[in-house]
């Protein structure tokens, strides 16, 4: 049975990488001994995937990972299990059970919601005010287009990110932006933190932003689209593709 | 959410920042009011190896059980983090509380090899603690060390308040008490030095004078404290399977060396190799019992979730109930996905059938540890490996699909002459050649063998204390030796040879068996910005060198000189239970090409059945 674990990684977590939040959740199943599905051969290795690598430095309430279990209890039980071995800073937030043929959550992924804010101390001071920086921050997204220098190894080129930006809404000096995510189209908060501090002619430090990933989406879409309209009608949470265990 | 030490700016700035946040799995956590005793337990050297090291976790684990005692870790930090908290004046923390360490009651470092000792200088400076101890102030932490290196504490005697010799499970309760029955009269940190002097196994040594000879040797060495007692005897756990064990051991979220649950057999060895100091100062042999090792293993693998456990002894062949273990890890375990990580056997039926079922035989190597080229110097140095059984061995494997091979031994061993180290090149080529009997279609491809072999430094404690140690050019040449030997085998194109850098070595050997002259010299090193010093890349041999200049260090005095027998020696006010006599016998014994049985054989009374336990009785019971 497939099945789909939403979690938590907050605080002091954001300093662990992800490969380590691989390895972590490894030992997790063999600590709950959950009856995690096993590959053949000499090492033997769960089977597990994980959504979408969030980036050290990052702490997030919506990520997600993908398990192949021979058998389950309930997800109640399971969450609870979890989080009895948790270390401080990371919690289960829900299991589900997906189709046996439902698409991995890697896949899946279509968008994500982050929160970003400037450390304490970091904001720069064109903006101190944050009704100022409302303003700057919506005539900036509002452009026509939005271009950034991406650099390859063998050249740099222009792109418009702005269509990978679906929605962003700023309050209180905190903004929320729902960004394309996944294998196809990626785009970073940071990217777009960038390119509006470069838009008005500052530069955004290393240490500037704190930054919180909510929820990681996927998409019912069956095709390819830019219509903005269309794929945010079709997004869903990634738990949201399963049901709960009872 | 504890608050971290060190700012986000810095933590994303450096190399693997959860070296230095904490809260992994299984991490202690302690109300402050509760406790009246804070221990910071250290480990000199970066995070992924101390926390690798299983004697920390055991002692974490035992500290931790005792009411109202804390202990905390703390490891080196790396050479980026070193640098900013020395430019930003940032105190050196432990990783539980993240309070500086200078907070604490006691500081002890583990100290388990000779190139560690400028780590120890710098975790001292960066905890802001005065590097020598008679300099400390009343709220300065007591700095305690222990471990293997613990056996010659001269060349660290003026870092340390306080030494521990032998294993950490015994006095440490006594040590604790003695503490806070002190700081509840209103003692001084003398008056509780005192204490501990009186407390079987700890040496104090600021309380003992060192005279010398006008040739450099030790003319007397006394206390000068009424406390103080004349002779340190080392303290040993005797029942191993009622004592401390770490049920929960702390699980890193990073990879460390040792990413696996550790189950310790046995402690001591009985082979009596001459040149081997944990065979001699771990004596006399003590196993843990089938039952204590299965229910252990069950619980450590629970509460880790690792993915592997692997056993760690001496020559873990030797543990009577090998067998029952290892077929009761495979049969319990292999199907969950847990692997079964082999240390290295005498290679048998028994170790060839468990290595095919835990292992992939293409993928996997035998190990082999002549540590000498010819019988005659493996005679000299007790190691009862014979060539035959080596050839046997190998043959046994190569039928069986094995065909890779490693080999290891040692270069600059007393009496070696030039067929000794031809010797490495010769039984590498008959191995091969053993290979190339197996008929073409039945063999695996080609034979790999892997010879490697280390510099001998003799160490305190062992038969070979007093032997004389080769100067690096000396070890160079004796490499030199080999691999143009290894050059005429017939077989080279399948025989790979390495050798350790002579630098490190060299050094080492002044380190091992140094006297309370070489603190000195240790101290200008870490001056000069000597750390790190057993990492190839941090290590700098041109500023140890200035440092042994600078301090009027004869290398020739301790390392090439051989010493007399009745000459004293730095260590020699430690007793180790092994006594000056029997190691005496057997310098002779190794001169005279004498082998000596195991202890299983028969005793051959080194003294150590005063402990009254272990291998010494068995069979009296």
């Amino acid at each position: 049975m497939k099945v789909r674990i939403k979690f938590a990684k907050r605080g002091n977590m954001k300093f662990i990488g992800h490969l380590d939040i691989m390895r972590y959740f490894q030992k997790v199943m063999r600590r709950t001994e959950i009856d995690i599905a096993y590959s053949e051969g000499f090492n033997p290795h769960q089977k597990m995937s994980f959504a979408a690598p969030l980036g050290v430095g990052l702490t997030s309430e919506g990520e997600y990972l993908d398990i192949e279990a021979n058998s389950v209890t309930s997800s109640y039980d399971m969450i609870e299990k979890m989080n009895q071995t948790m270390v401080d800073g990371m919690q289960v937030l829900s299991v589900v059970a997906l189709d046996d043929n439902a698409a991995n959550a890697m896949s899946l992924v279509a968008a994500a919601d982050y929160l970003v804010k400037y450390r304490e101390g970091y904001k720069p001071e064109c903006f101190v005010d944050n009704n100022v920086l409302k303003v700057e921050f919506n005539k900036f997204i509002n452009s026509e287009a939005i271009n950034i220098l991406k650099k390859t190894k063998k050249s740099e080129k222009e792109v418009d990110i702005k269509p990978m930006i679906y929605s962003t809404e700023i309050n209180d000096g905190v903004i929320c932006m729902k960004l394309a995510t996944g294998s196809s189209k990626n785009l970073k908060p940071e990217l777009v933190m960038q390119a509006f501090h470069n838009a008005n002619n500052i530069t955004l430090g290393e240490f500037d932003l704190e930054i919180c990933r909510l929820e990681t989406y996927g998409s019912t879409l069956k095709e390819e689209t830019d219509d903005v309209e269309m794929i945010l009608n079709h997004l869903q949470p990634l738990d949201g593709f399963g049901t709960e265990i009872v | 959410m504890a608050k971290l030490a060190l700012s986000d700016e810095i933590l994303l700035s450096i190399e693997k920042p959860a070296r230095y946040i904490g809260n992994e799995v299984n991490m202690v956590r302690k109300d402050l009011k509760d406790v009246d005793v804070r221990f910071a337990m250290c480990f000199p050297d970066v995070y992924e190896i101390g926390m690798s090291h299983l004697g920390i976790q055991i002692l974490y684990d035992m500290f931790n059980r005792m009411d109202g005692v804390y202990c905390e870790r703390v490891y080196s930090p790396w050479t980026d983090l070193d640098a900013i908290m020395r430019k930003e004046n940032i105190p050196l923390f432990a990783l539980e509380t993240q309070d500086p360490i200078k907070d604490f009651d006691f500081l002890g470092i583990t100290i388990q090899y000779e190139m560690c000792y400028t780590n120890i200088l710098q975790v001292l400076d960066l905890s802001k603690i005065p590097l020598i101890a008679t300099e400390r102030s009343e709220d300065d932490p007591i700095v305690i060390g222990g471990g293997p290196c613990a056996y010659n504490p001269e060349p660290l005697a003026d870092f340390f308040d306080i030494f521990y010799m032998g294993e950490g499970e015994t006095v440490y309760k006594d040590l604790i008490e003695a503490y806070r029955e002190n700081k509840k009269n209103g003692g001084s940190r003398r008056e509780f030095l005192e204490k501990a002097a009186c407390i079987e196994g700890l040496y104090v040594s600021q309380f003992y004078d060192v005279e010398y000879n006008e040739d450099g040797t030790i003319k007397s060495f006394t206390p000068n404290n009424s406390n103080a007692k004349e002779t340190i005897t080392k303290q040993l756990v005797m029942d191993m399977s009622d004592t401390t064990y770490p049920e929960k051991p702390l699980v890193p979220f990073i990879k460390a060396t040792q990413d696996r649950v550790v189950l310790e057999i046995q402690r001591g060895c009985i082979r009596g190799c001459r040149f081997c100091q944990a065979g001699m100062v771990y004596r006399p042999v003590r196993e843990r019992n089938l039952e204590f090792l299965k229910d252990m293993a069950y619980k450590m693998l629970k509460n880790t979730g690792h993915e592997e456990i692997s056993l760690s002894s001496l020559s873990s062949s030797d543990y009577s109930e090998l067998e029952g273990l290892v077929n009761f890890l495979i049969d319990e375990f292999k199907g969950k996905g847990v692997n079964i990580s082999l240390p290295s056997l005498r290679i048998d039926a028994f170790s060839l059938d468990v290595m095919s079922k835990v292992q992939d035989v293409r993928k996997s190597s035998l190990t082999f540890a002549p540590e000498a080229g010819s019988q005659r110097l493996r005679d000299v140095i007790n190691k009862g490996l014979t060539e035959e059984v080596i050839i046997n061995g190998a043959g046994m494997a190569f039928e069986a699909g094995w065909n890779r091979v490693k080999l290891y031994f040692m270069l600059g061993l007393p009496t070696e002459t030039k067929e000794d180290m031809e010797g490495i090149a010769l039984l590498s080529e008959k191995i091969a050649e053993r290979y190339y009997e197996i008929p073409k279609d039945q063999r695996n491809g080609k034979v790999q063998i892997v010879a490697s072999s280390s510099f001998f430094i003799p160490k305190p404690f062992t038969p070979f204390q007093w032997a004389s140690m080769c100067t690096k050019e000396e070890f160079l040449s004796k490499a030199k030796v080999v691999n143009d030997k290894m050059k005429e085998m017939l077989n080279k194109k399948s025989i790979k040879y390495n050798w350790h850098e002579a630098d490190v070595s060299e050094l080492e050997g002044l380190l091992a068996r140094g006297d309370r002259k070489v603190c000195k010299t240790v101290l200008r090193a870490y001056e000069l910005g000597c750390i790190y010093d057993s990492w190839g890349e941090t290590f700098d041999n041109d500023k140890w060198m200035r440092a042994i200049e600078e301090t009027g260090i004869d290398m020739n005095f301790y390392i090439t000189r051989e010493r007399d027998t009745d000459e004293i020696l730095p260590w020699d006010f430690i007793d180790t239970g092994v006594t000056k006599e029997f190691l005496k016998r057997e310098w002779a014994n190794a001169r005279n090409e004498n082998i000596t049985p195991n202890c299983r054989l028969k005793c051959s009374g080194c003294g150590v059945m005063k402990f009254g336990g272990g291998v010494c009785f068995e069979g009296k019971n």
